[in-house]
């Protein structure tokens, strides 16, 4: 595991640890593009995130094997999805009131789960052996270092992006989430793929949880998200609602939650609390940005992004 | 094959009525939440929704402490409502909460110890133009550059928190307090304190301030123009366009109220119950009046209902913690389900369930 003392010093390293801090938001963040790429604005990734983190970091703790104990994040991220997918498609609630209604029973929840297993040290996480390749000097710590997630999530949005972009069923979906009365007209079961894509991005928002929980940190604490899964939000608006782009933005935030960190750790002169508060600024930068360039059609919002829908009877 | 089939004109029944079948699933289903962690779900239930009214040992505390967590609630929830009716989500609220009572302590701290009738005052706008100026940046940003409000007011609540950190450790630290954290005691400043107004009830100037908020919004919204133009522009932001409406102005007029109601709120509690700026000064009032704003059903005195209801799980969930050793955060997560359960009744309202035989047409 990498150390987060004084990365400053050191640019490879700086930038291998950035891609571990981005990770969490990544994986969130990218699962959150596919339910909106479908037209569903989910805004419950918080709670998804630490619902995702307390089951992963129970199921490792106790089954032992933090592999395990990634399935266990998936599950439990997909079932919350689940309840969200269920309220919005079936029971035509409210996406933003539901939204936030999953972040604040996940918070609760999760806590509540949580109890008995703060203070506790997770069991490690594997990290693949790529022999002589990770002795190299620079590229071994930039490519090399990593844990099999990191691996996974860079392949997991290299998938997304293909099947977004080229495959049959990420057409539909972005037709979906473009105009769903027509893509209802011509056959599509919008409710269906919906409700996919929640599920999908449920689970992606688990698993950032549980990255945060049992690599990042690793360690469960209450409310631990903080506020990671907004950012993931802000991310998906940031990257308008581009794969590579996201993954950009979060290694971005990545970079600048990490140097607040090291600029803490260093004792620079500037209060704590003002170093602490910069991601968040950031976020809001970003956003400020992105919004402003608005209307250009490459970084539009998918244009049913939040409307409920009605299948025509 | 059960069918939905959109009603004409909302029930009116279900209305009212859905509200109090999602308190009864919470009921059943926090009951089973509280059954698989080992707890008596039954006497839990009682610990939480009889003892703090009804148990006369217990009631002579629970019922004040009531008033006084139902009073930031209400208030906060009544200007969310206002917003949330007009599709103007600010979901800031524990940001301008935490801002208006810094810049209400700022106000009063700076005053120390001189002790006149302005002050309080004083520390009143201030609380208010924090709390509306935390809330103006979402709305400016909103409206000047298209960037989501829910995302930029939930983004200012970790800024708002990271700030009061700051203020609390720093400028606004008790200089008698022996190098502890946390300001000086507005309970011990006469001049800057809300005491209780009647000794034992709880009933502190925040609470008439709720209930104040409760009379003029149902006023607003049942009698003026401005509830009009926010019904409007919530159901159809293209008619509320055409009838003159100023979208852009409407935001930032609902952003700043709930801002500086919140900020309001957060003034009573400093100077009030929570006496002192401190690292864990704000509760998660701004977050749970979300919760209190639907289950009211945005509107006044259902937010006057659910706001008591909200702190009578607060105090029995508190009693329940001391007497049954449940965990805090089950009551979070109970008040969680409870939101759940009512969105996932609301279509009641709107829609009419239809048993029919499936037949294709």
């Amino acid at each position: 595991m990498l150390e987060v003392e004084f990365p400053g010093i050191n640019l490879s390293v700086f930038l291998a640890t950035m891609v571990v801090a981005a990770m969490p938001v990544l994986l969130a963040a990218i699962g959150e593009l596919v339910v909106e790429k479908s037209g569903v604005l989910n805004l419950g990734v918080e709670g998804l995130m630490i619902i995702g983190a307390v089951c992963g970091f129970i199921v490792s703790v106790e089954t032992g094997s933090s592999i395990v104990g990634i399935f266990g994040a998936l599950l439990a991220g997909a079932s919350l999805a689940g309840i969200f997918g269920l309220l919005t498609q079936y029971f035509h609630a409210s996406q933003v009131a539901t939204g936030l209604a999953l972040t604040l029973f996940g918070l609760g929840l999760s806590a509540l789960l949580g109890q008995s297993y703060t203070g506790i040290r997770p069991p490690d996480f594997p990290v693949p052996d790529f022999g002589f390749l990770s002795e190299l000097p620079v590229i071994g710590i930039l490519f090399f270092s990593y844990d099999i997630l990191v691996y996974f999530s860079i392949l997991l949005v290299i998938v997304i992006w293909w099947f977004l972009k080229y495959s049959r069923t990420g057409l539909a979906l972005r037709a979906i989430g473009e105009n769903h009365n027509a893509a209802h007209s011509l056959g599509y079961h919008v409710t269906r793929v919906r409700l996919a894509a929640i599920l999908f991005g449920g689970a992606c928002g688990g698993l950032g949880g549980a990255y945060l929980a049992l690599i990042r940190v690793p360690q469960w604490t209450e409310g631990m998200t903080a506020g990671a899964g907004w950012i993931a939000l802000a991310l998906v608006v940031f990257g308008s609602w581009r794969p590579f782009r996201v993954v950009f933005g979060a290694f971005l935030f990545g970079g600048i939650t990490l140097l607040q960190l090291n600029l803490q750790a260093l004792g620079i002169a500037i209060n704590p609390a003002y170093l602490s508060m910069t991601p968040y600024i950031v976020t809001i930068v970003a956003l400020v940005v992105i919004s402003r360039m608005g209307n250009q059609t490459s970084i539009r919002a998918p244009a049913c992004l939040g409307k409920p829908f009605d299948a025509p009877k | 094959m059960l069918q939905l089939e959109p009603r004409l004109e909302n029930s009116r029944i279900w209305i009212v009525a859905t509200p109090v079948v999602a308190v009864l699933c919470t009921l059943i289903a926090g009951g089973a939440m509280f059954a698989f962690i080992g707890i008596d779900p039954i006497r839990a239930i009682q610990t939480i929704f009889w003892a703090p009214l009804f148990d006369p040992a217990l009631s002579g505390y629970a019922m004040p402490q009531i008033l006084v967590k139902a009073a930031p609630l209400i208030l906060i929830a009544i200007g969310l409502s206002i917003g949330f009716r007009a599709n103007i989500w600010n979901i800031g609220a524990e940001g301008q909460y935490i801002m208006g009572a810094i810049c209400a302590g700022a106000i009063g701290l700076a005053f120390y110890p001189l002790n006149t009738w302005y002050i309080f005052p004083l520390m009143i706008f201030a609380g208010l133009i924090g709390g509306a100026a935390w809330g103006l940046i979402p709305a400016l940003l909103k409206t000047k550059f298209g960037a989501n409000e829910i995302l930029v007011s939930l983004m200012l609540v970790y800024v708002a928190e990271h700030f009061l950190a700051s203020v609390s450790l720093g400028i606004l630290r008790n200089p008698d307090g022996a190098g502890f954290p946390g300001s000086r005691n507005f309970q011990q400043y006469e001049s800057a304190s809300n005491p209780e107004l009647i000794a034992g009830t709880g009933i502190h100037l925040g609470v008439i301030f709720a209930l104040l908020a409760v009379i003029i919004a149902y006023a607003l919204i049942r009698f003026h123009k401005f509830g009009y133009y926010v019904n409007l522009t919530g159901k159809s932001l293209r008619a509320a366009r055409f009838s003159g409406i100023n979208p852009a102005r409407l935001t930032i007029i609902c952003l700043c109220l709930s801002g500086a109601l919140a900020g309001l709120a957060g003034m009573f509690e400093l100077t009030g119950p929570a006496g002192q700026l401190s690292i864990d000064f704000n509760v998660s009032y701004g977050f749970t009046a979300i919760i209190v704003a639907f289950l009211g059903r945005l509107h006044p005195i259902g937010i006057a209902a659910a706001g008591l209801l909200m702190a009578l799980t607060y105090i029995g969930g508190e009693l329940a913690q001391f007497m049954l050793n449940l965990p805090s955060a089950a009551i979070q997560a109970f008040q969680g389900m409870l939101l759940f359960f009512l969105l996932a009744l609301e279509f009641l309202t709107t829609y009419r369930v239809r048993f029919k035989l499936k037949r294709d047409a």
